[in-house]
């Protein structure tokens, strides 16, 4: 379990242009905390995120327990932080098992290879993923939904305390879609993840989230529960849509979950 | 059965396939013993062997300081093109690379062209023959202007631009290379004999000009088969795995540069293997760098060595040039497994 604080990131793109993505970003997820960033295409998620893992230069500080990421080596920090990018590079001709293996790179020295219990590891993450049986099977030959949870699977491998996710579900029915949200939940709880998701969903995130934030233009417009966040009037002010925001409260349980319904501008036909 | 039994099984496979190849390839030629003497007298060299095997003391000669040279030499230049190729493949996630991409080959073939129009009469007075070593020199200059210009476009992330300066820089030395032909027409036979590549006429002392090289590089190289397997997901899921993309990259481009220099510099452009054992060492045991790199090393000494047998046989006493058999056989058959492949799958 990990804490993660950001202060002041700023990333900016272009030599010239400096189109700012994410600006001067401040905050603190706690161990086993799991925040959902929403926002609309460009508002800086996937920034975010990928500065958080090295793969944009940024301005400001970002530390994990305390300590500075900028002063870490690349493998420290992998087995810090695990990411799930938004549309990850799967090779056809590797099978499962060898691409969740990828995920113990950080704890490989140089010239090492994988021990028997990076071995354990990789099948004990399988199993929990119920991926036995495709373990042995080339990823080209598996569905949309199977091969999401091979990339998550990776992730696991990594055993980082910290998961990163650029819309993890953006390219699954919502049947899995669930499914995986679900999985990430359990892990958060019983692993005590910290988790960092970018969503598009906005009822889901407020679903499984813990907390949400939502940025315009790099900028966070709103921060806090879910029924606080999302309102009907943030959302039209900008995400520019007209929707319905349902609060639903659970009877038995006291619960209210929020349902954000697109209404159409038109009549129905 | 588990990976590591199935690894164990491909080498000894491919290490049969190399000794197959050595055995045949000293076993044939246009004079010498009976070809199926060779291998009993191979093994009556051995230490604590001894039987009579009818190979005269001459007739060894000839296959011991005729043909060994040109089999090893010739095993050495495969395994190293084709481990390069591999390497290079893998590093750039790109199947269309080889190991002449960023202008070992290129470079090379500039600096004989050089060392060439200098003059033989010149030359022949110098300590060293001066082609393989400005070859050499030049093949190393001409990748290192490619990493350079690429680097500084594109940042040491990224493969793609590394790519593109390779092409810029390889028509540049091409171009180079042509203006200096064109102005010295009478070297364009040697230089063209060059450029095709041969294996003939090699020698012992060729052997162990190249043997450190293409021994360092191939162990290099087998050292990061587990980074070229974390690469296959591209630089920046590599990155975030822990992988230092720019540095690991320069380490593997320097060393597969490294022996594919020392070995075009001795034995000229040999094309096709760098390109063509990779893949078919993929097809048919699997796109892991665990084995592919090993069996690359192996497979590519093996067909390179074989390639060289009709080489020798078929145009006798003339060469034909080992280039053009290589891409003699190796196309077809290329051709064919892709398609059984895909028939298969």
């Amino acid at each position: 379990m990990s804490d993660l604080r950001l202060a002041d990131l700023t990333v900016t793109y272009g030599r010239r242009s400096r189109t700012v993505a994410v600006d001067a970003f401040t905050d603190a997820v706690h161990a086993g905390e799991w925040l959902g960033l929403i926002g609309p295409n460009g508002a800086g998620k996937s920034s975010l995120l990928r500065a958080i893992v090295g793969l944009v230069a940024h301005r400001g500080e970002i530390e994990i327990d305390g300590r500075r990421v900028r002063e870490m080596s690349d493998r420290e920090r992998a087995a810090l932080v695990a990411y799930v990018p938004q549309q990850p590079l799967i090779p056809d001709d590797m099978t499962a098992r060898e691409y969740a293996l990828l995920g113990r790179s950080p704890y490989i020295g140089y010239f090492g290879s994988e021990t028997r219990r990076d071995r354990a590891v990789v099948d004990e993450v399988l199993a929990r993923l119920t991926l036995e049986e495709f373990a042995d099977r080339l990823l080209g030959e598996l569905s949309g939904g199977e091969r999401q949870r091979v990339v998550l699977a990776r992730a696991l491998a990594q055993q980082a305390p910290i998961l990163l996710l650029d819309e993890p579900t953006s390219a699954l029915d919502i049947g899995h879609q669930q499914q995986a949200l679900e999985l990430v939940a359990e892990l958060r709880r019983h692993d005590e993840l910290t988790v960092v998701s970018a969503m598009h969903d906005l009822t889901l995130a407020a679903m499984y989230t813990g907390r949400l934030t939502m940025l315009d233009h790099g900028r966070v417009v709103a921060s806090g529960a879910a029924i606080d966040v999302l309102t009907a009037a943030r959302l039209r002010a900008v995400f520019d849509v007209s929707v319905t925001v349902d609060v639903d409260t659970d009877g038995a349980t006291g619960e209210s979950r929020v349902i954000v319904v697109p209404r159409r501008s038109l009549p129905a036909p | 059965m588990d990976t590591a039994r199935r690894d164990r099984i491909w080498l000894i496979a491919g290490g049969a396939f190399l000794l197959v190849a050595v055995v045949v390839g000293a076993s044939t030629g246009p004079a010498g013993p009976d070809w199926w003497r060779v291998p009993a007298e191979l093994v009556n060299r051995l230490p604590l062997i001894a039987f009579d095997t009818g190979v005269s003391e001459a007739e060894w000669k000839i296959v011991w300081q005729i043909r060994m040279p040109r089999v090893v030499l010739g095993g050495l230049v495969g395994g190293m093109l084709s481990i390069a190729g591999a390497s290079y493949q893998g590093v750039f996630r790109n199947p269309l690379v080889d190991p002449y991409l960023l202008g070992a080959a290129a470079g090379a073939g500039l600096g004989a062209t050089i060392a060439l129009t200098i003059g033989r009469g010149v030359t022949a007075s110098w300590p060293v023959d001066p082609v393989p070593t400005i070859a050499f020199v030049f093949a190393l200059a001409t990748v290192m202007v490619t990493y350079t210009v690429g680097a500084a476009f594109g940042g040491s992330r990224s493969g793609v631009t590394l790519v593109l300066a390779g092409v810029a820089v390889v028509s540049f030395a091409t171009a180079l290379q042509t203006f200096l032909l064109q102005r010295n027409l009478e070297v364009i036979r040697e230089v063209f004999q060059w450029i095709l590549g041969r294996l003939s006429g090699a020698t012992w002392s060729d052997v162990r000009l190249v043997v450190p090289y293409v021994v360092v590089s191939s162990i290099v190289l087998m050292l990061h088969r587990r980074h070229l397997d974390v690469f296959r997901v591209g630089d920046e899921e590599a990155a975030t795995l822990g992988v230092s993309v720019g540095r690991t990259r320069l380490v593997i481009v320097v060393a597969a540069t490294l022996g594919t220099a020392a070995v075009v510099s001795v034995s000229g452009l040999i094309g096709f293997v760098g390109l063509v054992v990779p893949h078919v060492v993929r097809l048919i045991a699997g796109a892991g760098h665990r084995r592919l790199l090993p069996l690359s090393l192996m497979g590519g000494a093996a067909f390179l060595i074989l390639a060289d047998v009709p080489g020798r046989m078929l145009t006798r006493p003339a060469e034909t040039p080992i280039g053009v058999v290589t891409a003699f056989i190796g196309a077809p058959f290329f051709i064919y497994l892709l398609r059984t492949r895909k028939v298969a799958s």
